[in-house]
């Protein structure tokens, strides 16, 4: 990529199962040219990212943060569920999580 | 009567309210109204809450006559972005995926905001997830700039910017990962801040980048800003990326900014990366009489060198669609929010949240999705995410360096002056993402920056953006404020003032009735 290679349709259909997102062809199609325009431009930061250079992840200086172990309830059951698109019986009610084959 | 109190600025609220002049509910009514006629052309909201908003009002009335100490901006209206989570009040980042979503609990700002007795007129639009420079984005239709209402706010704190721009609100919340607060400042002659990574707590805000994100305050003035900001920040245990430090007297530096010379000596940064041809001829003068006006009172103008910041847009868009595709992996319709099932095939757990996402997501949510996805991916995490952590490092050294030279560095705040409707259709997506070159570098050094109005190019406002080493929020307060005082004193009235402020229904004309 850092060429500036074209990414393919194929690829960017790859990324929508990984992403989970379910796309068009259409969609594929106009992704790719999209991410292709981009990913060519932003492959530049490896001109420069040279190994003596450490990486920032954070832009803090910060150190984990624990807080006691006390028992909360931040948010009933019923709070926790008012947003659910389904539950029964004080849980979310989701589809099935395999398919059948 | 009603529309005069809209007029005032939060400063002036605040003092009026505690003199009795008029109360909370006066004030509160009277910004309701004004969203009332002016909201359908220029859709800064996403949702109005006359009743909450007026119930709060009465309540500070009641207890300040009572005799009750309160917050001293207690009764001063706000305008919320709608990314931040409100508690019974819907909450949709301006998204399909929770265009319904009534959250069970607040952000710690809205706790905040409740606590000092601010009425919440409403959750204002905003590009979808935050995603976007213009609000077209919002999956509820686009705000329009109430300077020109055939041109866009900016985003993606466009609604939050029109709204105190338009006098619909005296202060407003937005959020800036990447310049969204001071962008859509700039295009609608406002000032808005990003502050110092950690200063404001994020619990209860939407997430988009979190290494990148912040809450920020806008208002029509510097020191209306500095009140906001002051009432935001503090240290929150539900953050872990909230700064523990004390929260500093803003307020006392942008006193200490309206003395006269408060600007002899200090140095301000002109950033030779971002000064010159990649802005529009009007925003360079605008910048440049801005800039004459400070050395004149005797702020001492130096020239800083900040090399890496060629790669910092790259940086950034990979560090926030990696950032973003993860924290929107939530958004799978199985606990809160939409659920689409599949119009064929099996419907399983996996099929229905890609259906879910498909129907959910806008096109730019999708596009930078794909892009955190393909750039964290084996393969190519470490040549992509892992070199803009590095750029992120180059960057952090180019700031600390200039800040050696500088007290401030100043930059005009955008490319151009806001820009009409539709710009986005059809063009290169890095070609649009260069207008927040001056933005983006801020939130990768995690140090805090403001725009405020220049003055106006053809009509339309221009902004100066500052920016301050990390936790040095004040220098911005107290330089902003004397520039914000030299520029007003210099053109007669303060920018903001100039605003039409009746819009044609069409929205394909504005009248000026101020």
């Amino acid at each position: 990529m850092a060429d500036g290679a074209a990414i393919t349709a194929g690829q960017v259909e790859h990324l929508a199962e990984l992403a989970r997102i379910a796309m068009t062809s259409d969609e594929l199609e106009k992704t790719a040219e999209d991410l292709g325009r981009i990913l060519s431009s932003v492959a530049r930061v490896t001109e420069v990212a040279t190994d003596d250079v450490p990486a920032t992840s954070h832009p803090m200086p910060l150190t984990n943060v624990l807080r006691d172990d006390v028992v909360g309830t931040p948010l009933t059951a019923e709070q926790a569920l008012s947003g659910a698109p389904a539950s029964e019986d004080g849980k979310f009610l989701v589809p099935q999580i395999l398919g059948e084959d | 009567m009603s529309n005069d109190l809209t007029r005032l600025t939060a400063a002036q609220l605040s003092a009026g309210l505690r003199a009795g002049e008029y109360s909370s509910e006066d004030v509160t009514r009277a910004h309701l109204d004004r969203i009332e006629q002016t909201d359908s052309v220029l859709g800064s909201f996403l949702t109005v809450e006359p009743e909450q908003a007026l119930a709060t009002a009465r309540d500070v009335d009641s207890r300040r006559a009572a005799g009750e100490e309160l917050h001293p901006y207690a009764g001063v209206p706000v305008s919320v972005k709608d990314v931040v989570v409100t508690e019974g009040i819907r909450t949709t980042a301006a998204s399909r995926i929770l265009e319904d979503w009534i959250p069970p609990y607040d952000a710690t700002i809205s706790t905040r905001i409740k606590d000092a007795g601010l009425p919440i007129l409403g959750k204002t639009n905003m590009d979808e997830f935050a995603m976007g420079s213009t609000t077209e984005h919002s999956a509820f239709g686009p705000t329009c700039n109430p300077w020109d209402t055939t041109t866009v706010p900016g985003g993606s704190s466009g609604g939050a910017a029109a709204s105190a721009a338009a006098f619909q609100a005296p202060l407003s919340v937005g959020t800036d990962t990447g310049g969204s607060v001071r962008q859509p400042a700039a295009f609608t002659g406002t000032v808005g801040v990003k502050p110092t990574y950690g200063s404001i707590s994020r619990y209860g805000i939407i997430a988009m980048a979190s290494s990148l994100d912040q809450v920020g305050p806008m208002g029509r003035t510097v020191a209306d800003a500095a009140a906001l900001h002051q009432l935001l920040a503090g240290h929150d245990p539900k953050d872990s990326t909230s700064l523990s430090d004390p929260v500093p007297d803003f307020l006392a530096a942008v006193e200490a900014g309206a003395r006269d010379g408060s600007l002899t000596g200090k140095r301000l940064g002109v950033v030779k990366q971002l000064s010159a041809d990649d802005y529009d001829a009007g925003v360079r003068t605008a910048f440049t009489a801005a800039l004459d006006l400070a050395q004149a009172a005797g702020a001492q103008i130096v020239e800083v060198d900040l090399p890496s910041l060629s790669y910092a847009l790259d940086a950034y868009y990979l560090i926030m669609p990696s950032e973003a595709s993860s924290n929107l992996a939530r958004y799978d319709g199985m606990r809160f929010g939409l659920r689409v099932e599949p119009e064929s095939g099996p419907v399983t757990a996996e099929t229905v949240m890609a259906a879910t996402r498909a129907a959910g997501f806008g096109a730019e949510v999708k596009r930078r999705i794909l892009l955190g996805t393909y750039a964290l991916s084996a393969g190519y995490y470490d040549a992509f995410y892992g070199s803009a952590q590095k750029v992120r490092t180059l960057v952090q050294r180019d700031f600390a360096a200039a800040f050696e030279q500088a007290d401030v560095l100043v930059t005009p705040t955008t490319p151009t002056t806001a820009l009409p409707f539709g710009m986005e259709d059809d063009a290169d997506p890095m070609a649009l993402y260069l207008g927040d070159a001056a933005t983006i570098p801020a939130n990768l050094a995690g140090i805090p920056g403001m725009s405020l109005p220049a003055g106006l190019a053809d009509g339309m406002p221009v902004g100066f953006q500052l920016l301050a080493p990390a936790k040095q929020d004040a220098r911005l307060y107290e330089v902003g404020a004397a520039i914000e005082a030299l520029v007003s004193d210099a053109a007669g009235a303060p920018v903001w003032a100039g605003v039409p402020t009746e819009y044609a229904a069409d929205a394909a004309s504005t009248t000026t009735s101020a």
